[in-house]
C-alpha cells in the first residue's frame, strides 16, 4: 500500500483527500492534549478566552508522555484512549481544528462534527510508545505547565505514522476494517 | 523467623517498577512472534511487528515501552517465619514504587483522590494485597496496569441458572464492547466465583498471569482455550483494524462460591500485560 506524506498545517484540500485505512507518515508542528487540558481549553472557549494555539488547520495528538530521559528529545509518547475527549471535541472542530490522533472509538456527535467541519480522525499504534517517540525532534511546553504530563505541548515531528481510521465522509475503519477480514475468513 | 529489611524491600519495588515498564516478558514477545507469523491480513501484521519493534526498541535503551507506565498493583506473598525490620511493609512498598517512577522518568499518573484529581507527583500510594503464606519468603509482584485496558474491564453477578453459556456470554460483550480502546492485541483476565471484591481480585490475578500458562484444572485449561478461539472469532483484530489477533491470551481464574450466585469479572490488559516478581 501506498503510503502518504503529509505536512502540517492542514488544509480542507489535504484533509478531503484522506481516506479511511489509508498510511500516513506526518511531517511538521502537532499539539498534544488529553482530558484535562482539553477540559481546560474548552472553558477558554466558552469564556471567549485565548487558546494554547490558533485550531485552524492543527492537529491534536492526544498524549502524556513519560518525562524525557537526558539526551533525549522526548519521552515515551504512544497515543491514549480518545473517547474521554469525545465531549470537549466539536467545539475545538468548530474553530478549525483539522485533525485528531488518537486511539480507540469516538462517539457519533464527534463523527457529524468531523463531517460537517472537513476533519479527520488518525490512529497511531497504542502501545508503541518507544517507537512512537523517536518520532518527535523537538517538544516544548506551550500552555498548562501545571498538568506535567498532561500540559499542552508543540512537538516538531518527521514521519509520525498513523493510519487514517475516520475520515471526512465519516468511514470507520473500526466497522470497515474487522467486517472486511471477516469475509476472508 | 527470618528478618527482611525495608531497605531491601524499597530496593526491589524500585527496581521491580522500572524493568516492568521497560522489559517486555518472554511469554508475551514469544506469543507476539507467533501471532506475526499466523497473521494473514496485512494490517494486522504489520501492526505486529511494529510492536515487537517498540519492545525491542524500549528494552535496548532503557526507555518505557508505554508512556501509561500505569497504577502499581502489587501482590506480596508474605512467609509466616518472615519478620519485616526497620519500619513498615506498606511505606517499604510505597518508597520503592516512589523512587522507581521519579528516578526511572516513567510517568505519574495516580491523582490522590478520584473526585478532586490532584496528582501525588510519585505515582504513589500502589494497590496492596497481601497474603500469609507458609515459610520465610517474601514474594514481591510488581504489574503497572495502565488504565487504557482498565477502564474497558467489567464484573457481573450472573445467576446460577446463567452457568457455564452465562460467563462465555459476558466475557465477549466484554472484548466486544471494549474492541479497539484497550489496545488489542489484549490478555484476557477472567474471574469466576468467590464475592463481589474476590471476582474481581481473581481477575486482575488472571490478567497479570503469564500468557505461555494454563488454568491448573483441565476443565478450565480447555475453557481458556475455547474462549481464546472465541475471542479471536470476533474479527477486531490488533489495534481494532481487523484481523485474527484480538487477544493473546485467556487466563480464568476461579474460586469457591456461594449456593446464590455466580460472580464474573472481566479484567483486560493490554498486549504488554506487565508484571514482574522477585522472591526475597
Amino acid at each position: 500500500m501506498e503510503i502518504i506524506k503529509l505536512t502540517t498545517p492542514l488544509t480542507a484540500e489535504k484533509v478531503a483527500n484522506l481516506k479511511t485505512g489509508d498510511k500516513v507518515l506526518i511531517s511538521g508542528v502537532i499539539y498534544t492534549g488529553r482530558d484535562a487540558a482539553h477540559k481546560r481549553m474548552v472553558e477558554q472557549v466558552a469564556k471567549g478566552e485565548k487558546l494554547p494555539f490558533e485550531m485552524e488547520g492543527q492537529i491534536i495528538y492526544y498524549v502524556g508522555p513519560t518525562p524525557t530521559k537526558p539526551g533525549y528529545a522526548f519521552g515515551s509518547g504512544g497515543p491514549t484512549t480518545s473517547y474521554r475527549m469525545d465531549a470537549y471535541t466539536p467545539p475545538l472542530l468548530d474553530l478549525g481544528l483539522k485533525g485528531m490522533i488518537g486511539k480507540g472509538k469516538r462517539e457519533p456527535a464527534v463523527i457529524e462534527s468531523m463531517k460537517k467541519n472537513g476533519a479527520v480522525y488518525f490512529g497511531a499504534i497504542g502501545g508503541a510508545a518507544a517507537l512512537i517517540g523517536k518520532c518527535v525532534k523537538k517538544a516544548e511546553i506551550v500552555a498548562f505547565e501545571d498538568l506535567d504530563s498532561e500540559a499542552v505541548r508543540r512537538l516538531e515531528v518527521e514521519d509520525f505514522p498513523v493510519t487514517v481510521i475516520i475520515d471526512t465522509k465519516g468511514n470507520n475503519l473500526y466497522e470497515i476494517g474487522p467486517a472486511a477480514y471477516l469475509k476472508t475468513v | 523467623m527470618r528478618d527482611i529489611t525495608v531497605e531491601k524491600i524499597t530496593d526491589s519495588v524500585k527496581k521491580l517498577c522500572m524493568d516492568a515498564t521497560r522489559f517486555i516478558g518472554d511469554d508475551v514477545l514469544s506469543s507476539l512472534k507467533v501471532a506475526q507469523e499466523g497473521e494473514k491480513w496485512p494490517i494486522a501484521k504489520d501492526i505486529l511487528a511494529d510492536l515487537i519493534t517498540n519492545y525491542e526498541i524500549a528494552a535496548s535503551e532503557n526507555l518505557p515501552m508505554c508512556q501509561d507506565t500505569g497504577m502499581v498493583y502489587c501482590e506480596v506473598e508474605i512467609g509466616q517465619e518472615v519478620h519485616i525490620v526497620g519500619g513498615t511493609l506498606e511505606k517499604a512498598i510505597n518508597d520503592g514504587v516512589a523512587l522507581g517512577y521519579t528516578e526511572g522518568y516513567l510517568r505519574k499518573s495516580v491523582v490522590s483522590d478520584p473526585i478532586e484529581r490532584i496528582n501525588t507527583k510519585n505515582n504513589t500510594p500502589a494497590v496492596i494485597t497481601y497474603k500469609i503464606v507458609e515459610g520465610e519468603n517474601l514474594k514481591i509482584t510488581v504489574a503497572p496496569k495502565g488504565f487504557g485496558s482498565e477502564n474497558m474491564s467489567q464484573l457481573k453477578m450472573l445467576k446460577p441458572s446463567d452457568g457455564l453459556e452465562g460467563v462465555k456470554e459476558f466475557v465477549l460483550k466484554v472484548v466486544k464492547e471494549a474492541g479497539p480502546n484497550p489496545c488489542p492485541p489484549i490478555v484476557v483476565g477472567v474471574g469466576i466465583g468467590g464475592t463481589f471484591d474476590r471476582v474481581a481480585l481473581l481477575a486482575k490475578q488472571a490478567a497479570i498471569r503469564n500468557v505461555d500458562s494454563f488454568n491448573s484444572k483441565p476443565y478450565y485449561e480447555k475453557l481458556e482455550r475455547e474462549l481464546l478461539e472465541s475471542v479471536n472469532a470476533l474479527g477486531i483484530g490488533p489495534q481494532g483494524f481487523g484481523g485474527k489477533t484480538t487477544a493473546l491470551k485467556v487466563n480464568i481464574e476461579i474460586f469457591p462460591t456461594h449456593i446464590a450466585g455466580l460472580p464474573v469479572a472481566v479484567n483486560i490488559n493490554c498486549h504488554a500485560a506487565r508484571h514482574k516478581s522477585v522472591v526475597l
